[in-house]
């Protein structure tokens, strides 16, 4: 009863009206970052970190500015599906997953229905984690810290398993693409050993890296536009977009559809989002494979299921929430974003760790208050808007693709603020369109990438506690399991193949 | 396509080896190390610096190999295909948008972004989408005067001028 009766105190602080006005200027600014291609919440909350001090200036408490920054956290979360299914340019990494099934949905003239879906999972993903970190915020701390190198290595081998089915039917290629977006994970300084990796023909700009976000607008924003106007001959194929009332009453009908993707989403995403040093991006790609990989209909994701969208954008909004538990509880960011609202709460004088839920009521309760309203705020202002995001849709062909070409070549320069990544990413974008025509998924080299940086030191550390013992990933409770599985999703293909193989001589 | 096919897996299975070799490198401030001591376990250290990419670029060698093996048995569709890889549109696409785009980069590094962008929407808008002056050049300067006044004022992320720079100080000095 206490914690409903303090979440109640807080929700009514948030709904005071200077913090209620700020979570709505929040969520917008949010939207608006989250759906500029290369800028993702992380950006916003860092570049606006500045304007908090004259808000507290102004109120006098941590409580409005922190506020205002999550609001724009929740509103960039929405915001990064708005362009990944509009213009199929992730938003931001977070919704690299949302392109695969909202961008076909909208070459078919469906948009509606995915910004829709997209919206309404965020919300019920947002919901869901909100309860969650409201209930059980201190149990799931100490479950996250449960968690050591084998088990995090374990639960990355369970999604690169998952993405094997991601591929279509191709196995080789799909195998191909994982591992490539791997081993691209790892060029530049190795973390472990200080040593330099996969310096291509010394050039220094490999020195960084290949980012993430320079492989994801490559594939989705350049090679992505390459390949729609070779298919569609420069014509436009985004036609028929409805945006009456009616169809946005009509898509919210058909988000019934959607639930199992939105479930999956809102628990695995939380899930992941509380792991140290995981957060939203990896949460929404595993949350697409689960829900590919439970389907029924498996083959429908790729070319517009509703379910795929669902999945992933319930599953990042789900993670937001979830990487706030280790750095309100712990005192340990789950993702870049909770990162800078440490630091923001640490320069407010705040001591984030297990003593803040009982030191600081006054600060935590309108807090988590807030995510509540903010949520609500954002899914309405996401509803009231799809009109005026379908509008982009509306354009002809022929303005909107130099659009996402430009967008694409600011967004990435943007991000990083280095010309290297915007020339690698042109040439990316060139090699992804080759590969898709010869059948090659793309998608999971981009998952990979994600995922490379976490696997690899996990693996590397697992090793070097067990001194080179492979048996630790099999011998221990959580991890045991969670490989097995991992391995029997990675040879099911070839059961599969062996089954077939019988049938036929029989 | 067919030919395609075999010749993308060809060079995947060379890039792989390339990368298995590169994988091996040494650091050049430590000579005791030699090439492909990195790829296996070390005593009290765990696997190398190599160990991961290593063996992950010879998991890619094989699936090249068996992306190859499909081929010849012909049981991938573009291994069965008897289409062109790129038919004359997509050449001509590739040229056209491919190459606008590449000239779009140089033009960033000689003229900054926001004359490139002005251009490349000129060419596209105008020239390859056939719309009117007067739709490409609201749309063109309207696009550069939205990315000025959301990264350089609003997000103070200063997109390259080059030889444009003189023309923005004024509005430096108004709007910063």
């Amino acid at each position: 009863m206490d914690v409903i009766a303090s979440l109640m105190n807080g929700i009514l602080v948030a709904l005071e009206p200077i913090n209620l006005g700020l979570a709505i200027v929040g969520v917008i600014v949010g939207l608006f970052v989250g759906a500029m291609p290369g800028l993702g919440s992380v950006n916003g909350v860092a570049i606006l970190l500045p304007f908090t001090f004259v808000i507290q200036g102004f109120t006098g408490g941590a409580t409005s500015p922190m506020i205002f920054l999550a609001s724009i956290y929740y509103g960039a979360m929405y915001g990064g599906a708005i362009s990944s299914i509009t213009l199929g340019i992730p938003g931001a990494s977070t919704a690299v997953a949302t392109t695969f099934d909202g961008r076909p949905l909208a070459l078919a003239g469906k948009a509606h229905i995915a910004l829709v879906a997209a919206a309404l999972a965020s919300f019920a993903g947002g919901t869901v984690s909100n309860v969650m970190f409201t209930a059980f915020a201190p149990l799931l701390a100490a479950v996250a810290l449960s968690f050591g190198d084998p088990e995090v290595f374990a639960l990355m081998l369970l999604a690169f398993a998952t993405f094997v089915g991601l591929g279509g039917d191709d196995i080789p290629k799909t195998i191909f693409s994982i591992c490539i977006g791997l081993v691209l994970a790892t060029v530049g300084f190795d973390i472990v050993s200080g040593e330099p990796r996969l310096i291509f023909f010394d050039i220094t700009g490999f020195s960084h890296g290949i980012r993430f976000l320079v492989l994801a607008i490559g594939v989705y924003g350049i090679g992505e536009m390459l390949w729609t106007i070779n298919t569609s001959r420069h014509g436009s194929s985004m036609s028929n977009v409805d945006v009456t009332a009616r169809a946005v009453i009509d898509a919210i009908k058909e988000f019934r559809h959607a639930w199992r993707g939105t479930v999956i989403g809102s628990f695995l995403g939380f899930f992941v989002g509380i792991l140290p040093a995981a957060g939203a991006t990896p949460g929404s790609l595993m949350a697409y494979g689960v829900a590919k990989l439970t389907s029924r209909n498996p083959n429908e994701y790729g070319k517009g299921s509703i379910d795929g969208v669902a999945a992933p954008e319930a599953a990042n909004n789900s993670a937001s929430t979830g990487a706030m538990l280790p750095m309100m509880t712990l005192g340990i960011p789950g993702s870049p974003t909770t990162a800078v609202l440490l630091a923001g709460m640490v320069i407010w004088g705040l001591q984030p760790g297990p003593l803040l839920f009982t030191d600081q009521p006054d600060f935590v309760w309108p807090l988590i208050g807030s995510f509540y309203i903010s949520n609500v705020i954002a899914v309405l202002i996401n509803l009231a808007f799809i009109p005026v995001f379908l509008w982009m849709l509306r354009m002809p062909f022929t303005i909107l693709a130099p659009l996402i070409f430009v967008l694409s070549l600011v967004g990435t320069f943007a991000a990083y603020q280095d010309m290297f990544d915007v020339w690698l990413m042109v040439i990316v974008g060139v090699c992804a369109f080759f590969l898709r025509l010869l059948d090659y998924p793309v998608a999971p080299a981009v998952l990979a990438i994600v995922l490379g940086p976490i696997a690899e030191p996990k693996l590397r550390q697992s090793l070097l506690f067990s001194d080179g013992d492979f048996m630790i990933f099999f011998n221990r409770p959580i991890a045991g399991p969670i490989t097995i599985i991992a391995i029997v999703l990675i040879l099911l293909p070839l059961f599969k193949l062996i089954r077939d193989k019988i049938r036929q001589t029989a | 396509m067919r030919r395609a096919e075999i010749v993308t897996a060809f060079i995947l299975g060379i890039l792989s080896i390339y990368l298995m070799w590169k994988s091996g490198e040494a650091p050049d401030w430590n000579p005791d190390i030699s090439r492909f001591d990195n790829i296996g376990l070390i005593e009290g250290e765990g696997p190398g610096s190599g160990f991961w990419p290593f063996w992950l670029s010879f998991i890619m060698l094989i699936c090249s190999v068996w992306i190859g093996i499909n081929w010849y048995r012909r049981t991938s569709p573009p291994s069965q295909s008897d289409e062109e890889f790129l038919d004359g549109y997509g050449r001509r696409m590739l040229f056209v948008v491919g190459g606008g785009l590449f000239g779009f980069l140089i033009l960033i590094e000689i003229a900054g972004f926001y004359a490139a962008i002005l251009a490349f929407m000129i060419y596209y808008v105008r020239f390859l989408g056939r719309h009117s002056w007067w739709a490409t050049l609201s749309i063109s300067f309207g696009l550069v005067i939205a990315c000025f006044f959301f990264f350089d004022i609003a997000m103070r992320i200063v997109l390259p001028k080059g030889l444009s720079e003189p023309l923005f100080i004024p509005l430096y000095e108004m709007f910063l």
